[in-house]
């Protein structure tokens, strides 16, 4: 139990970050943590004690596996971080190019 | 050792390394520090019996930490200096522990760590190899069971792709009808 404690500490210190921080750098940083969290979480959740990779050799034939089922999803999700991670950071660099500023609150007027 | 140790252990540096990336006033610090937090969770995954997603999220850490010093290197952080600022992270602070506390039960009431639930990967587990003809059963799953998700996953990572082209593009894109005039 004490690591999903840990794990869901770890999610709301990006959610911590996002709330706090004025900084666009520090709030794509936040998105990571959580995302991080949420991934480290659900393979946590499939582990199972003294079972192998799962993947079939011939040294772990026969031995339980851990549920592959998390891994496979957690590997798509991984590759959708990656792709978010650079849709944010264009923006923020787009913004940072119209303001000149990294700072939320000073991004005020709506026209493009 | 037991496995929870090393992962009580990773996860304190996650932590530690996650609360210095938001807080350190330094870019490149900052990134720095959030490239630990992606190589902890690396390792934790390795722990965790999972090679293939280790490596996935290696790769992913390294993009994503050349994308960011390439983007924000050189830029100046806002330095967050007001009071009204400090009470709004205290406040927020205490919330999110007590929504921490609150939670407490939640996990309690979760299957306990290393012993999964195990419903639908029994049967994957047991006929993947004589359905799919793979060896690597996570691979069988993304390709083979769950081959529409993925399809959906690359639509996603397309779309963000094409959309972060769209917004980094420098030229304005001529109308056609004018051109032609």
């Amino acid at each position: 139990m004490i690591l999903y404690v840990l794990c869901f500490a770890l999610f709301l210190v990006g959610v911590y970050g996002l709330l706090t921080k004025r900084d666009l750098i520090k709030i794509i940083l936040s998105t990571a943590i959580m995302g991080y969290a949420a991934n480290l979480f659900l393979v946590l959740f499939g582990y199972r004690h003294d079972a192998t990779f799962p993947i079939l050799t011939e040294a772990n034939a026969g031995q339980p596996m851990v549920d592959p089922l998390p891994q496979a999803l957690v590997l798509t999700s991984i590759v959708i971080e990656l792709g978010i991670t650079a849709l944010l950071v264009a923006l923020a660099i787009r913004l940072y190019q119209k303001y000149a500023t990294f700072d939320i609150t000073k991004m005020r007027s709506l026209k493009g | 050792m037991p496995i929870e140790t090393w992962l009580i252990f990773t996860m304190g540096i996650m932590l530690v390394g996650s609360i210095v990336a938001l807080e350190i006033r330094d870019v490149l610090s900052a990134i720095i520090a959030i490239g630990i937090v992606g190589l902890a969770v690396s390792i934790a995954f390795l722990f965790l019996q999972a090679p293939d997603l280790a490596i996935v999220q290696f790769l992913f850490e390294i993009f994503a930490l050349i994308i960011l010093v390439r983007a924000f290197i050189g830029k100046k952080a806002h330095e967050d200096s007001l009071a009204s600022n400090k009470t709004a992270a205290v406040v927020v602070g205490v919330v999110l522990l007590a929504i921490l506390f609150l939670c407490l039960p939640i996990f309690r009431a979760l299957p306990p760590f290393g012993e999964p639930l195990f419903i639908t990967s029994a049967h994957y587990t047991k006929m993947a190899t004589q359905e799919t003809g793979a060896a690597n059963l996570v691979a069988s799953i993304i390709l083979d069971y769950r081959a529409y998700d993925t399809l959906g996953e690359v639509t996603v990572l397309f779309a963000a792709i094409l959309g972060a082209l769209t917004v980094l593009r420098t030229s304005r894109r001529t109308q056609k009808g004018k051109e032609s005039k």
